[in-house]
């Protein structure tokens, strides 16, 4: 190897093109930067002009996010105990008085259980497809692998209205196990292509080697074929789960209340005379965060997922 | 049964058990494993994609709505479809959507490109910035599709204030989301933002898959600069770009969340794109079988167009 390279950029260009690419960086951050920094407003800064950058922190929208709030007549206000609480101060600075919890503790309970739930299911049948499709002569294997693919070609209201009917008549409707079906349905696709690159990758003779010593095929599938996916089968679950996690159109037809996930939830925050963009805000932060967070921590196995489909073949 | 040959003192161990228990330890045959590995997976599909799917052909030929069940259903032929494809709503939601398509794709194209062409400079620090600048199009679409509503406010929001630093237009005379022609463009924006990160990361998979040898070759036959780009970098990297505008095509066409909580078609039907046009129909004014012909029309028109389009990419990745 030669000290000198043609093909190594310039000192010069490398110095351009991080500045151009940085300077990308900050203004695609900055509706990020500030969904957090308006999370930590008080109403009226939040909607001060021109906008706020140095503010006062305030956590009356993580409040007003976990409560119901109500206004109270002025004489029996002014008549109340000194607040208990904190956040019960928070709220009496705003003219009001805690009514109640508000539904998005809840509301992000189920997108938990639902993106988990999925995530597991779609992760265990794909990976067994994944493996089938990878080591045995499957029947129709490519057609199969195309039609599983195809599914995701479909857009979603298309698919919602027939869903719709059925989960009806199978009281489906509005319940966590019909929103898991359904999002292992969609994600399943995306999960057998992922893993079956990742199980192609893994030599057969490891298994080969297995069935000699005595295993059966089922054993040397979970002792020798599972470990080595381990990684991939880690980066399909966080696709799975990041996809869950965000998903809105069948949240918002298929569920009202009892099943209903954040996202369609956290539009519909609103305070008095219109939306209560610090609670939004704080709503969105708390959701978006956990994404951020992996995303930063994961990045090698995410962004090698992103470029899987272009990168083989 | 036959099975495949096995070396010898195992053969004669496997003959020399009786059949039951030779089952019992040498397992279930591939095939079998093969059928029990697979079929919950079709099954799966089958029950949530390709029966509903088969369910929507039959309600798109009769008048079904579904807040009214107990209505007698009528067997309407074909009335459906052609009142679809003769009605000039559908045709202009057509267009918004062509718009709001062809946009998004020439401007994540065109920056998503350039950004990984920069990236692959190797300056310091660029994985770093890759993975931030990859964090928009991780984020839910509806719950950031709804704070850019925020954003966009014409007396207060972000973008209008930096619009005014900038051109020193007054913040309040124009209004992103209001009347005005600029909502279709808004929505172009957004997405653009969230979606430039996935056509970078995949044109800088196809930059990073040329090897350094070709441009080698290239500087000792005294190939400029330009010259190298254009016949070495943009062709080999064609076949990556025309895919990552496959996947964008496929997505924004079914465009819904973001736009539905920005402008929800609005205002007027200046942003009703086929998916939101599609979701009035079925869930506000329940007309189950009439949208579902419409929703038939729109997975042919997707399939179509795809089939058509991988053809030239296999065309150009011949090449």
């Amino acid at each position: 190897m030669s000290a000198y390279s043609v093909t190594e950029p310039s000192r010069a260009s490398k110095w351009v093109a991080g500045a151009l690419v940085a300077l990308y960086t900050l203004v695609t951050l900055l509706p990020l930067v500030w969904i957090i920094s308006t999370s930590f407003k008080s109403g009226p800064d939040s909607i001060s002009y021109p906008p706020k950058v140095i503010f006062e922190p305030a956590l009356e929208g993580y409040v007003n996010l976990f409560t119901t709030r109500t206004r109270i007549a002025a004489d029996d206000f002014a008549a109340l105990p000194p607040p208990e609480t904190w956040y019960d101060q928070i709220v009496r600075d705003q003219g009001m008085v805690i009514a109640g919890q508000s539904r998005f503790g809840e509301r992000f309970m189920n997108s938990v259980i639902i993106g988990f739930g999925s995530t597991f299911l779609s992760i265990f049948l794909g990976t067994l497809a994944a493996y089938a499709f990878s080591r045995f002569k499957v029947p129709l294997k490519d057609d199969l692998l195309f039609f599983i693919l195809s599914t995701r070609m479909m857009p979603p209201i298309a698919v919602a209205i027939p869903i719709y009917l059925m989960y009806r008549e199978l009281g489906l409707s509005d319940t966590h196990l019909g929103m898991i079906l359904l999002y292992t349905a969609v994600n399943i696709s995306l999960a057998v292509w992922l893993l079956k690159g990742f199980i192609d990758e893994i030599p057969r003779e490891y298994e080969e080697a297995a069935l000699i010593d005595g295993y059966t095929r089922f054993q040397a599938f979970r002792k020798v074929v599972l470990p080595q996916a381990a990684t991939g089968i880690a980066s399909t679950a966080i696709f799975c789960l990041i996809f869950a996690w965000n998903e809105y159109a069948f949240a918002v037809l298929l569920t009202s209340g009892n099943a209903q996930t954040a996202p369609p939830f956290i539009p519909t925050i609103i305070g008095v005379g219109g939306q209560d963009w610090p609670a939004v805000a704080a709503g969105a932060t708390l959701f978006l965060l956990p994404v951020m967070i992996f995303t930063i921590l994961l990045r090698k196995h995410l962004l090698r997922g992103i470029t899987f489909g272009a990168v083989r073949k | 049964m036959p099975h495949p040959p096995i070396p010898g003192p195992i053969e004669a161990a496997a003959r020399a058990t009786p059949a039951p228990l030779a089952r019992k330890v040498r397992g279930l045959s591939d095939r079998a494993i093969a059928w029990i590995f697979v079929a919950p997976t079709i099954f799966l599909l089958l029950a949530i994609n390709i029966f509903p799917l088969i369910w929507t052909v039959r309600l798109s030929f009769t008048n079904y709505a579904a807040n009214r069940p107990n209505r007698e259903v009528e067997w309407v032929g074909l009335r459906n479809y052609t009142r679809i494809l003769t009605d000039e709503g559908t045709w202009a939601t057509m267009q918004t959507t062509a718009h709001f398509l062809i946009w998004t794709i020439v401007l994540q194209v065109v920056i998503g490109f350039t950004l990984a062409w920069l990236i692959n400079r190797k300056f310091k620090g660029n994985d770093l910035l890759t993975t931030l600048i990859v964090l928009p199009m991780m984020l839910s679409p509806a719950v950031v599709g709804n704070f850019w509503t925020f954003l966009y406010q014409p007396q207060i929001g972000l973008v209008n204030y930096m619009v005014e630093l900038l051109t020193g237009t007054p913040a309040s005379s124009f209004s992103m989301l209001g009347p005005g022609g600029l909502a279709p463009w808004s929505i172009i924006i957004v997405d653009t933002w969230m979606w430039t990160p996935f056509v970078m990361l995949i044109c800088l998979a196809g930059l990073r898959s040329i090897p350094d040898y070709i441009y080698e070759a290239a500087e000792v036959d005294r190939a400029s600069k330009w010259r190298q780009f254009w016949t070495i970098t943009v062709p080999m990297v064609l076949p990556f770009l025309m895919l990552a505008v496959l996947f964008r095509g496929i997505e924004n066409f079914k465009m819904f969340d973001m736009v539905n909580l920005l402008t929800g078609g609005g205002p007027g039907n200046e942003t009703l794109l086929t998916s939101i046009d599609l979701k009035r129909e079925a869930f506000e004014k329940w007309r189950t079988g009439y949208s579902s012909a419409y929703a038939i029309i729109l997975f042919v028109t997707v399939f179509g167009l795809a089939s058509i389009y991988v053809k030239a990419l296999n065309k150009v990745k011949e090449r």
